[in-house]
């Protein structure tokens, strides 16, 4: 079974070299624009055989399958949340590159933001820190300071030119 | 015979390595100097033995020795001979020896170039290195033995696979895995400091130049593989936030925080909690990265055949040297003091900021790359976290970054005059915002705010790295002695000079490419057209052309730019002999403003053939970058202060210092 | 100076530790899932409609309101299929067992390769639809082959099996898996 896997992994990761004959190629637009938004929408969408490649990039038999498929859609002047819908229901929501936004997955749009939001609390308390530290400790460490520095200059007479 | 002398120089190798971990660490908790003086010793051994391995392996690839499983897996008699050689790496159980192999020679550096650090601390950074050769060892000896033999040997191989059949594979896994086990030395470092329980400005000393070294491996390393991905995949891609990639970012991330982090604590004594931390976290981030490509846990174009049973063990390896690092940590470093005080405006406070940064960036990474684990494993569902989050993530944080990279050099050490700064960087900010505006003309922003952003970033490095070096200048002798200065003791001054305008120039190709590039999927007739960007590609024909140990259909196109012959590019579409399989050899014409980008699909009949075409422009300045940041980190560690001999203590070296000025003044 | 201050807040210290156990706890876990796995989302949905030639009889059409009354197996094969070669030695067995009706779906697949796959290895199929294009496979969210579908009285998808069947699923999954769905039906 794990070479099989193996073999099927790798056969799989392989078909990704080919440029399958029904590519992007075979599609026809209305212009350059609209034929680079079918793109962008494909490239939000997974390769739900080569796992890692957007329906975009991906050459898998699948893909070109799926390809068609939101082409015909599209075709059909539906929208993107439509075709979106399509892939989703029968696929769920991994055939999405990108999580979708719904409560379970709040915590990937926000949890960014919430992290900086941290450090930037972080940073500033431990600025904050530091300096009051700075400022109770300054004028004793002054004073030290200032005795050493007396302290050195009579002990360590260095030579002038 | 050989590859048994392989297999069995494993296994002293593993004695070896349990010996250098046990018995120069007791040796220096105990006081007992011979124990820990094996330390050198035993790192030596180790290197011998592990080179022994690393060339039994090798030989049996060079003479076709099929009775070694590995190699019948990984070669086949037509594949040319240097492939063979990068095939030792090619896949799971050769790359793990590579990993060993390199510990043995970071070893053996260590051992070499250690004058200058005492005894206790050597013993202690070689032991941490052999507990983790140890598990290396042990994990290939146990489950992943390159030396195996089939007992039915077969009279052929089953050939590299074809993608692996490039400069790429001989020199991205090296450099990258040079980088992760450099980390470990820092790693190391990080123990010992936890361990003896001091951490002053000779150890950050020490352990600077050996991070940096790591780290301009694993830049390399990582530079090569997206140079590698863009031409040999097909596809036009430098990076995909695939899962494989990430695990080599994030060590990345952690490792430029490190370095950063180290600066301050050689300097000004603070940030030891961090920076011990962070060396923790960033080798920690390479063994989990290890785990993550071989043990089958998340789906990536990238990872080895994967294996519950292999998980389990790196796992548990994790789990020990991971767990007990941070154990190690919860428990010393709250006896550690930090340092140092600072102002509010302040390198130090404009480097913690970057140090956060960046920390949160590798959460971020890693949150996302881990994601899809946890839902499934909650059962919250299958989700995917792929390149469009990612990508927004990267342009919420690198911003910041950026702008903070612009102050860096000017700031002085504890307190900056906000007010002097801004005056300082006047002029570069008025500069920089001209350019960011300029660059908001449709032609050049191509409808999006990031590359007037990426415009703005780019010049604001460059010009306040400029503003930089002429204040130094004036306070030095003048501009007249720039060469002098770079020559001379400011030699990590440029380094940092060069590494940041690295940061600037991948700026530059990223926000280019990906607005600027035109990509086409097409069909062609031979004789037919097509217009890229300001260019056009004439698709030629295709015919015949075979190779070694292949067959292939070539293509031929000729691209004029104004009518004017610019390149003739010839891809190739490749048939394996050994096991059929296909590949795609992309044709392209690099150049310093563009790439042209050629990549060949499938026949469709009556001579047409599929194809997508590229036009890239600045794509190079990507890789040209990374290594600018590279060189950047080289010119750093050859700073003459790394290479003073044995360290007296910093009073003695002082007292020295003004005896020798009295003698020479008497 | 620092000395005067009482040793920092040490707990502070183990979140890394923590964060790490956490996170181990979840690789564990994730050594025993399969990430390329993508389980069904149609699983008590009901089945999409079809209505496909068979394979021996290209004008006879078979549609989804043809196979309601009772709880059938949809497989989806194809010549071409090496995982699925194997399969059907247990596809024959539990025709020959008679606990469930099998109809196959022969996807994206040329009828002649089919015809004669099924001539070599025996045909365990009640009926066999043609799925050429592979439409009705993206209906049913296929995304490898084989995959087998349990289906009840109703049309409603009650089971999904990705990948090939082996004998222990007999015993193990596909009869407690039927006898569950016609409880269900009482």
């Amino acid at each position: 079974m794990k070479t099989f896997k193996t073999v099927v992994f790798i056969g799989l990761f392989l078909i990704s070299g080919f440029a399958g004959a029904t590519a992007l190629s075979s599609y026809t637009f209305k212009d350059k624009a609209e034929e680079q938004e079918f793109r962008e929408l494909t490239a939000k969408i997974r390769c739900l055989v080569c796992q890692n490649q957007s329906l975009a990039d991906s050459d898998a038999e699948l893909a070109n399958d799926l390809r068609r498929e939101v082409y015909t859609l599209w075709n059909e002047q539906k929208s993107e949340d439509e075709i979106v819908d399509f892939l989703v229901s029968r696929y769920g929501d991994f055939v999405l590159y990108d999580p979708p936004f719904k409560p379970s997955t709040y915590i990937l749009w926000f949890g960014p933001f919430i992290l900086l939001v941290i450090g930037a609390y972080v940073l500033s308390r431990a600025l904050k820190t530091k300096a009051e530290d700075e400022e109770a400790e300054l004028t004793e460490e002054e004073q030290q300071r200032l005795k050493s520095l007396l302290d050195d200059n009579n002990d360590n007479q260095e030579p002038t030119r | 015979m050989i590859p048994e002398i392989g297999h069995f120089a494993l296994v002293l190798a593993m004695c070896l390595a349990i010996a250098q971990a046990i018995f120069p660490l007791i040796g220096t908790l105990n006081n007992t100097p011979s124990w820990a003086g094996l330390a050198r010793p035993l790192a030596w051994g180790q290197a011998f033995f592990l080179t022994i391995a690393f060339a039994a392996l090798t030989y049996a690839f060079q003479v076709d020795d099929f009775s070694v499983r590995y190699v019948a897996s990984n070669s086949n008699t037509l594949l040319p001979n240097i492939y063979k050689i990068s095939a030792v790496w090619g896949a799971h159980e050769g790359s793990l020896l590579l990993w060993a192999f390199f510990l043995g020679i970071w070893g053996a550096a260590i051992a070499i170039l250690s004058k200058s650090l005492t005894q206790e601390v050597v013993s202690r950074v070689l032991a941490v290195m052999g507990m983790i050769n140890t598990g290396f060892l042990a994990f290939m000896l146990f489950t992943s033995n390159p030396f195996e033999r089939l007992f039915q040997i077969p009279a052929e191989g089953r050939d590299l696979n074809p993608l692996l059949q490039d400069i790429g594979l001989a020199l991205h896994p090296p450099t990258l895995y040079l980088g992760y086990v450099g980390f470990s030395v820092a790693f190391g470092f990080a123990i010992a400091a936890l361990i003896g329980g001091r951490l002053d400005a000779s150890w950050a000393r020490w352990s600077r130049p050996w991070t940096t070294a790591a780290w301009v491996w694993l830049t390399l390393g990582i530079t090569i593989g997206s140079w590698w991905a863009y031409y040999e995949l097909g596809w036009g891609g430098w990076w995909f936030w695939d899962p494989v990639e990430n695990a080599s970012f994030m060590p990345w991330i952690a490792g430029t925080a490190l370095m950063h982090s180290l600066a301050v604590t050689e300097k000004r004594g603070a940030f030891r909690s961090w920076t011990l931390m962070l060396a923790i976290l960033a080798f920690s981030l390479c063994l989990l990265g290890t785990f993550l490509v071989r043990s089958g846990v998340l789906t990536s174009v990238h990872a080895f055949a994967s294996d519950p049973a292999r998980g389990i063990f790196i796992l548990i390896f994790l789990l020990v040297v991971i767990g007990g690092s941070l154990a190690l940590y919860a428990w010393r470093a709250p006896t550690i003091f930090s340092g140092g005080r600072f102002n509010l405006v302040s390198r130090e406070s404009f480097l913690l900021g970057n140090n956060l940064l960046l920390t949160v960036f590798c959460f971020l990474v890693l949150f996302g790359t881990l994601a899809p684990l946890v839902y499934d494993a909650l059962e919250w569902g299958k989700i995917s976290v792929g390149f469009p989050w990612f990508n927004k993530m990267f342009l919420m944080v690198t911003p910041f970054l950026a702008v903070l990279i612009g102050f860096g050099p000017l700031m002085r050490w504890k307190q900056t005059d906000p007010a002097w700064l801004m005056k300082k960087l006047r002029v570069a900010m008025i500069i920089s915002v001209i350019i960011g505006l300029i660059a908001f003309i449709p032609s050049i922003s191509k409808g999006s705010l990031l590359v007037p952003l990426g415009m703005f970033l780019m010049a604001w490095i460059i010009t306040s790295h400029i503003t930089a070096i002429i204040d130094r200048l004036k306070h030095k002798q003048g501009i007249s002695h720039l060469f002098a200065d770079m020559a001379g003791k400011g030699r990590s001054y440029y380094g940092m000079m060069l590494a940041h305008m690295g940061v600037a120039m991948f700026i530059l190709g990223a926000a280019m490419v990906s607005h600027h590039g035109v990509e086409q999927d097409l069909r062609m007739s031979p004789g037919e057209s097509a217009e890229i960007g300001a260019y056009r590609f004439r698709f030629d024909g295709v015919i015949g052309a075979p190779g070694p140990n292949y067959t292939a259909n070539q293509g031929k196109f000729t691209i004029f730019l104004d009518d004017a012959q610019v390149a003739v590019l010839e891809p190739q579409k490749r048939t394996y002999l050994a096991q059929g399989r296909p590949m795609t050899e992309a044709a392209i014409d690099w150049g310093f403003t563009r790439d042209l980008y050629v990549s060949l699909g499938e026949p469709l009949g009556g001579g047409d053939w599929s194809m997508r075409l590229y036009y890239k422009p600045f794509v190079r300045w990507i890789w040209i970058g990374g290594l600018a940041m590279a060189l950047g980190g080289i010119i750093c560690i050859s700073d003459r202060r790394y290479r003073t001999k044995k360290q007296k203590s910093p009073q003695l070296a002082q007292t020295d210092a003004a005896n020798t000025l009295a003698t020479e003044n008497s | 100076m620092s000395d005067t201050k009482p040793t920092p807040n040490r707990t502070r210290y183990l979140i890394p530790l923590f964060v790490f156990l956490i996170m181990a706890g979840f690789l564990l876990k994730g050594l025993f899932m399969d990430p390329r796995h993508i389980p069904s989302v149609l699983i008590n949905k009901p089945a999409p409609e079809f209505n496909l030639p068979t394979l021996y009889n290209p004008e006879k059409l078979i549609s989804k309101a043809d196979m309601k009354g009772k709880v059938w197996m949809l497989n989806v094969w194809a010549s071409w299929c090496v995982a699925c070669r194997a399969e059907h030695q247990v596809l024959n067995t539990i025709a020959d067992m008679g606990i469930v009706d099998i109809v196959g779906l022969d996807y994206k697949d040329e009828p002649a390769d089919g015809k004669r796959w099924l001539q070599q290895l025996g045909n365990p199929y009640k009926e066999v639809l043609v799925d050429k294009s592979g439409r009705t496979g993206i209906d049913l969210g296929v995304y490898g082959v084989p995959e087998s579908f349990l289906i009840d009285g109703e049309g409603v998808i009650r089971h999904k099996f990705t990948g090939p069947l082996y004998y222990p699923d007999i015993k193990d999954v596909l009869i407690p898996k039927l006898n569950e769905i016609k409880g269900m039906a009482k």
